[in-house]
């Protein structure tokens, strides 16, 4: 790049002009593909015959999925004593459970749009599935607590709607702002996402017209909104696009920072610290993203989409797993360091009991997992092995499980009073709730994968060299 | 009347292609007419003169009234409507009332953002003459097509479709209306 420096003249003391040092470019699309390759590919997904695999995970999925409606049944039928929730740990698995739901659809937005703003071009490929898995997981994290207030026929109290009693929400709680937060999040998710799904849906449309299907052409098409392409409607479409990306930035900070707010603006010990905001959404990107790399990678594996989720697109997952698993290790220790300098003894207990008390076990889990699992995507060789970097990501949602069993069980499990101290166990109705809202997550994700573009085409072929509009040469 | 055809569409094969095209049909002065991508091009706004969208203003008024909705709401609700004591606090106090203001700004600026944006493009849309044509399959998928609409005043059959065969246009079809 010394192109304009002048071959005899020495070096001089300031130079003229500073060109960055050329980097080659990662390729986010592989083997040289062409626009119409990618069409087909992602469309030949919804239009090809339902694979056997797909219906034997389906009925496996409504299977488990079933555990969820009987344990909810169970509970709405007898109440809410059928939980294990007893004094003093009155929040327990159905809190653990919303907190690790909702944590998992951090993810899906912080790639669809912190990654948009800051022009991460990968984030094309695994957008659409990364968004698909937030509002899957934030429709599982709502039975939570909508269920667990009891009287579920009730549950419309969380919502300003006026009622012959006259009474209003109490606004100066912050369990009325996650109601707030919680409900915009799942409906600006779900705009967003289907924003990004109108060009697509209007490629399937078009698709399924000329084969001759006018039934699955119309349900497309009325989606679709009579979307054709034009520049001018591009214009107005990028334009939102990019506003949608930068509200939904400070939305999801904001949704777990008010996640946090629950337990920090308590008296308790061990939730009422200043770091909860950044500690949890710190941890929510870090269980998201393992959770997109446990779901993308069999995902790659099935459809052969290795030329659109590269190597390239899994090492950044991976080291974003690696940053904010770090990030949350820091935390782990900072919340420490706190309880001791802050030299208050209920304090100084929380966090003594957390590690060495009766809640050890989960305690050492925890730190297994989300602290030393990440470090292994320090070294190429692991990140390059698709098959125990699917299995570290396992891990991450294990651990991050833990994390939030961790702070809500043993503060509650322990405090002020020793006298009412307690030990707090599940009942079978929890764990199958629980279990089948895995279920309820794979119904719902698997009809995505069979129904709509797992990538989003357009967005896919804007960021392949041949899109550039004033040519393009090879690296 | 209805021998007049809605326009003549034009097919290029890549980006640059359209691109150039674009440019040269802005500089003839037409001022009906459209470019069909599967894809947004970066810089075919210029190309093609189209100014910068006006979507950000359905945006701010949307944020506004979010955020008067959410303040109004709560001062409504625990200052006039049923003021009640709870831990001693104030009725009201834009410092409490802040985090559900916040979340409804954002849920207005959504629902306006993609409100504007579907009102500025005139959809949902039933029938368009690009939708009817053949050409539509592709311009979806991989080509490029540029489309010029015998509304504009430059607009002349012939003229037309020497202009788009100059710059570099193929199969040049009309579009019937």
């Amino acid at each position: 790049m010394a192109a304009h420096a002048h071959p005899s003249a020495a070096q001089p003391a300031i130079l003229n002009e500073v060109n960055p040092t050329p980097f080659p470019r990662a390729t986010l699309v592989e083997n040289n593909r062409s626009f119409g390759w990618v069409t087909d590919k992602i469309s030949g997904i919804i239009e090809g015959k339902t694979p056997t695999w797909w219906w034997v995970c389906f009925v496996l999925a409504c299977c488990v999925a079933s555990f969820t409606v009987a344990g909810i049944t169970y509970l709405v039928s007898t109440g809410v004593g059928v939980w294990g929730h007893a004094n003093p740990v009155d929040w327990a698995w159905d809190i653990v459970n919303f907190v690790f739901w909702i944590g998992i659809g951090h993810a899906g937005t912080l790639i669809s749009a912190i990654l948009c703003l800051l022009r991460q071009k990968w984030r094309t490929s695994i957008n659409r599935a990364a968004e698909a898995m937030t509002i899957f997981a934030v429709v599982c994290a709502g039975i939570f607590p909508v269920f667990h207030v009891g009287r579920v026929w009730f549950a419309w109290y969380l919502f300003p709607i006026p009622n012959s009693n006259v009474i209003w929400q109490n606004y100066r709680s912050p369990l009325e702002w996650d109601v707030f937060a919680v409900s915009t999040y799942g409906t600006v998710s779900v705009l967003f996402w289907y924003v990004g799904l109108l060009p697509d849906l209007a490629v399937l449309r078009d698709r399924f017209f000329k084969a001759g299907n006018k039934v699955r052409s119309f349900c497309y098409g009325l989606f679709a909104l009579g979307w054709r392409g034009s520049n001018r409607h591009w214009s107005n479409y990028e334009m939102a696009y990019l506003i949608l990306a930068g509200i939904s930035t400070p939305l999801v900070l904001s949704v777990h920072t008010i996640v946090s707010f629950d337990f920090a603006v308590s008296l308790l010990p061990g939730w009422h610290t200043t770091i909860f905001p950044p500690y949890f959404v710190a941890g929510a990107i870090f269980s998201g993203f393992g959770m997109v790399l446990t779901l993308m990678l069999p995902l790659r594996a099935i459809y052969g989409m290795q030329d659109l989720i590269t190597q390239y697109h899994i090492d950044c997952m991976c080291k974003i797993v690696l940053a904010t698993g770090t990030i949350v290790g820091y935390a782990y220790g900072m919340e420490f360091f706190i309880a001791w300098y802050g030299a208050n003894p209920n304090e100084g207990f929380a966090f003594i009991n957390r590690a060495f008390g009766h809640y050890a076990w989960a305690y050492w889990i925890m730190i297994s997992c989300n602290v030393i699992t990440p470090q292994f995507f320090w070294f190429k060789k692991v990140r390059q092995n698709t098959a125990l970097v699917w299995i570290l990501s396992i891990f991450v949602n294990v651990g991050m499980w833990f994390e939030r069993f961790v702070i809500i069980v043993t503060s509650l499990a322990r405090d002020f009073l020793p006298s009412s101290w307690g030990y707090y166990s599940p009942s079978i109705v929890e764990i199958f709730t629980f279990f089948g809202t895995f279920g309820v997550f794979s119904v719902l994700f698997l009809l995505f994968i069979r129904f709509l573009p797992v990538m989003p085409m357009a967005e896919i072929k804007s960021v392949m060299p041949q899109a550039d509009a004033h040519g393009h040469d090879h690296h | 009347m209805s021998a007049k055809p809605y326009g003549l569409i034009a097919t290029f094969d890549t980006t640059p292609s359209v691109y150039h095209a674009a440019e040269q049909v802005r500089d003839a002065g037409y001022k009906n007419w459209d470019c069909i991508t599967p894809f947004p091009v970066h810089g075919l706004d210029k190309a093609m003169g189209v100014k910068r969208s006006n979507v950000p203003k359905f945006s701010l008024v949307g944020g506004i009234l979010g955020f008067t909705t959410g303040m109004s709401l709560i001062f409504y609700t625990s200052y006039i409507s049923y003021p009640l004591v709870v831990g001693g606090k104030p009725y009201f106090s834009p410092l409490f009332a802040f985090p559900v203001a916040y979340e409804l700004t954002i849920l207005f600026t959504a629902f306006a953002t993609i409100g504007g944006m579907l009102f500025l493009n005139g959809l949902p849309m039933h029938y368009h003459p690009v939708l009817k044509s053949s050409k539509i399959l592709s311009g979806m998928d991989d080509k490029f097509h540029i489309v010029i609409e015998s509304s504009d005043p430059k607009f002349n059959l012939a003229q037309t479709k020497a202009l788009l065969e100059k710059v570099g246009g193929k199969e040049i079809q009309e579009l019937e209306a």
